[in-house]
């Protein structure tokens, strides 16, 4: 055997050669750098022309919104006076003095000063009642109230450092947040989840009550209402409520009943083809019309009401289309188990359509919460609706940009982080198909 | 032996309405009408009551009288002594305007940034990433009070322009100006000889077409129509002695004459909606071409097709088929949220119709009702369209 070896093969190495860096062109900084910037002439004159358009751009509004800027003032005037005083005439800076004075403004509206612990309690109620739901266990709930103890830590550190009075730590939250967090840690398991969902439940009734008072609360009218509180309001409502109506309104589109889904159908198309300012606008001029004679009750319940119906339709139709994109023999499955209607739907059919529609439901979620911002166009005081008595005032009148990017921030913070959680609500919820 | 099989129906008892199936389907639907009518009964008596109270009727009648108010964006001749039907179809006219100039532009940006998202470089990638994100996660209304509020205050006032040559095309504050065309005598012989152009490069496309299927020769149809679409209308053109002309706008007091003016509000509104939007149909876009296999691209080029051939005849087909639809659906929603044109001032139909008309004369039940039914008509005509296009290039599987 070996003689035939030695005949089949002319050569065989008998030195190794030492292993080689790989070629400069293709791995680290520089690598990276001819692959994915120069990699044809083309692309280089297309890199550069980025790369230009960004130092055009930049160093303007870096300047503009961080070395110029301003944050401490108590009017336009005082900021203007300070940034010529220190860069010079003619230099312009952003003012975020008017963010920093008005930030209770923007947050809670006109609520009670003395009230605002109510609509705290109830978002941190809210992030307590969402856990259960969004995460498998209660563990994210404990980081999230850590979070916000570290951040009460250092507001309060800053009230020392200012000489300013310490009140951020003794509140109710902040004992509401130490008793969460305990909980949360304790009995927080996969086990416990339903227990934690009871709460979820029950969560739209305490917090009616902590927001519009009654019982033992003061009440407060909703006029009061307004900046990010009312945004909040208006957009969890209508999540929490278009959910389930649009299951029903996508289950009554697919249903074998003519009557039944010819009512689902027309609603539906009638929402979706209509603009939602001419909901709002029947909100605002026409939904007492269709009321007893006498029954006034009030804008804010309106609109909320409008933009569930709205939301409802929109959903319907995200589910309708994770209905029809389950293969048929999962129906088919479900009658042969011999579950009835609402069996089958509750155990097989919507746990997977609602899986497969993810994406569109969070997708109307997201468009829900930003077209909140309409109702500052019947006049309620949302973010945008408060941008015009702060405009109207002499003390900031002058400042457009800031109230913007301000508001388009918070916005884009809350819209970006949806979409994220969708994204890895997906991934988790894929594992079931992956082999 | 055989079993007589009891033929004998058992008595109807009440339960069965909805314990048995035969009957249970009748009975449901029946008590959903009877709700459903008790409740649209319910509501129209309200709203008589509550109307008759205000001692209002329910009549259109409003919509022949003087509207009072002036429109400054129009599209038709209109006059403040004009009625409210004639203001309302102005507005309606400016809804379309908006929505089909703000369709064009949002659909080009959404393109370009749609496959620069996809490009092999980086900081393209990354930039278009960031407009993405950017525009989708921020409320549309914000984008266009913003924009608004950059077009008034960042760009030059017209009085700014004192003293200065001004070209055909003015930006200030107020808006920009464009030339009007002015049509002499002769300009329908040229917009005739226009349009058999246009119908001779059809016609000729579908030569062309025929003849590659046939022979497998192809014709070079971009050199031949561009050909057919600018010599016989220049050389018209020339020969009826230019019976177009433009008309430059000039600076006059303190504001330009003459001249189309794009107002102020119509470009916050055209340039918010176009980017907003634009950043829908970019992942739309993106989407559509990641959808097509890497296997079809593949294929193509090892039948020897160049890029671009392979992109218009193998890719894009399959592409658009996942594109179109939700791509008309955004068409949809930038009309429907050109309604926002209230809040810039731009007097669209929601503006004229469901604004000043309704504020003057108080008839809020009849102007929302037919403000409703207008863009209930838009919305089903392009579901109407997106329908026929789903039918069209539907995949027909075995």
């Amino acid at each position: 055997m070996s003689d035939l070896h030695a005949e089949t093969v002319p050569y065989v190495a008998r030195t190794r050669f030492e292993p080689q860096p790989p070629p400069v062109a293709s791995s680290g900084v520089l690598g990276w750098m001819t692959q994915n910037l120069f990699s044809s002439i083309s692309n280089t004159i297309v890199t550069v022309l980025a790369i230009a358009l960004i130092l055009y751009m930049l160093p303007g509004m870096l300047e503009w919104a961080v070395f110029h800027s301003v944050w401490n003032a108590s009017s336009i005037k005082e900021c203007r006076d300070i940034i010529t005083a220190s860069f010079g005439e003619g230099a312009t800076g952003a003012c975020w003095a008017v963010i920093h004075e008005r930030f209770g403004q923007f947050i809670y509206g006109y609520y009670p000063v003395s009230l605002r612990w109510r609509p705290d309690v109830a978002f941190l109620l809210l992030v307590v009642a969402m856990v259960p739901v969004l995460f498998r266990t209660m563990r994210p709930l404990a980081y999230a109230m850590g979070g916000l103890l570290a951040i009460k830590l250092l507001i309060a550190l800053y009230d020392v450092m200012t000489g300013a009075k310490v009140e951020v730590l003794t509140g109710p939250t902040t004992v509401l947040a130490v008793i969460a967090g305990i909980l949360a840690l304790v009995v927080g398991g996969e086990k416990q989840r339903p227990y934690w969902i009871w709460f979820t439940l029950i969560y739209p009734v305490i917090a009616y009550f902590l927001l519009w008072g009654g019982l033992v609360l003061q009440p407060v009218d909703s006029s009061k209402f307004g900046g990010f509180l009312l945004t909040a309001v208006i957009g969890v409502t209508g999540i929490a409520g278009s959910l389930p109506l649009g299951i029903l309104l996508a289950l009554g589109r697919r249903s074998m009943l003519p009557i039944v889904r010819t009512v689902c159908v027309i609603f539906i198309e009638f929402i979706r083809g209509v603009p939602l300012i001419t909901l709002l606008f029947v909100a605002s001029t026409l939904l007492n019309y269709f009321l007893p004679p006498g029954t006034n009750f009030n804008i804010v319940l309106r609109v909320l009401i409008m933009v569930t119906l709205f939301a409802s339709a929109y959903m319907a139709e995200v589910i309708r289309g994770g209905l029809a994109a389950l293969p048929k023999g999962q129906y088919e499955a479900a009658d042969a188990l011999g579950l009835g209607y609402w069996q089958s739907m509750r155990l097989i059919i919507l746990p997977q359509a609602l899986k497969i529609s993810i994406p569109g439901i969070v997708n109307t979620f997201i468009g829900l919460f930003k077209d909140t911002t309409l109702v500052s166009i019947i006049a309620l005081q949302d973010p945008l609706g408060l941008m015009k008595p702060i405009l109207a005032n002499s003390t900031w009148n002058g400042i457009v940009w800031e109230l913007y990017i301000f508001i388009a921030f918070m916005f884009f913070v809350c819209c970006f982080a949806m979409s994220r959680y969708s994204m890895f609500l997906e991934q988790r919820l894929r594992a079931a198909d992956r082999r | 032996m055989t079993v007589a099989a009891s033929t004998e129906t058992p008595a109807f008892r009440i339960e069965m309405l909805w314990r048995d199936e035969r009957y249970r389907s009748g009975f449901i639907q029946a008590i959903t009408m009877m709700i459903l009518m008790l409740a649209v009964a319910w509501l129209v008596n309200n709203a008589v009551e509550n109307l008759a109270a205000l001692g209002k009727t329910f009549d259109f009648g409003f919509l022949w009288q003087p509207a009072n108010y002036d429109i400054n964006q129009r599209l038709i001749d209109y006059t403040s002594r004009s009625t409210n039907a004639r203001a309302a179809l102005v507005g309606i006219l400016n809804t379309l305007l908006i929505a089909v100039m703000g369709c064009v532009t949002a659909t080009v940006i959404g393109i370009l940034a749609g496959v620069a998202r996809l490009s092999k470089n980086w900081l393209v990638a990354k930039l278009m990433t960031l407009y993405v994100e950017t525009f989708r996660n921020i409320p549309v209304l914000i984008w266009i009070l913003l924009t608004a509020a950059i077009v008034n205050t960042a760009l030059p006032a017209p009085a700014t322009y004192r003293g200065l040559e001004t070209g055909p095309v003015v930006v200030t504050n107020r808006g920009i100006y464009i030339p009007t065309p002015n049509f002499g005598d002769g300009s329908l012989v040229l917009l005739i000889i226009f349009a058999l152009s246009v119908a001779a490069i059809l016609m000729v496309r579908a030569w062309a077409n025929r003849r590659q299927e046939a022979t497998g020769e192809q014709t070079p149809m971009l050199w031949i129509g561009l050909g057919l679409l600018v010599v016989p209308s220049l050389i018209g053109y020339i020969l009826l002695g230019a019976p177009i002309t433009l008309t430059y706008p000039e600076l006059k007091g303190f504001n330009f004459q003459g001249g189309i003016q794009l107002r102020d509000s119509l470009i916050a509104l055209w340039v918010a909606l176009s980017l907003y939007t634009g950043a829908f149909i970019a992942e739309i876009v993106r989407a559509g071409i990641l959808s097509v296999s890497h296997g079809q691209s593949e294929a193509a080029y090892a039948l020897g097709l160049r890029p671009n051939r392979a992109m218009n005849l193998v890719i894009l087909p399959q592409a658009l088929r996942v594109i179109v639809p939700p791509l008309i659906s955004q068409f949809l929603n930038l009309t429907k949220n050109s309604s926002l044109a209230i809040a810039v001032g731009y007097m669209d139909a929601t503006g004229t119709l469901g604004g000043i008309t309704l504020n003057q004369t108080g008839r809020e039940m009849e102007c929302i009702l037919l403000l409703m039914g207008f863009y209930l008509i838009v919305s089903l005509l392009i579901s109407a369209v997106m329908n026929l296009y789903n039918e069209r290039v539907r995949l027909v599987e075995r």
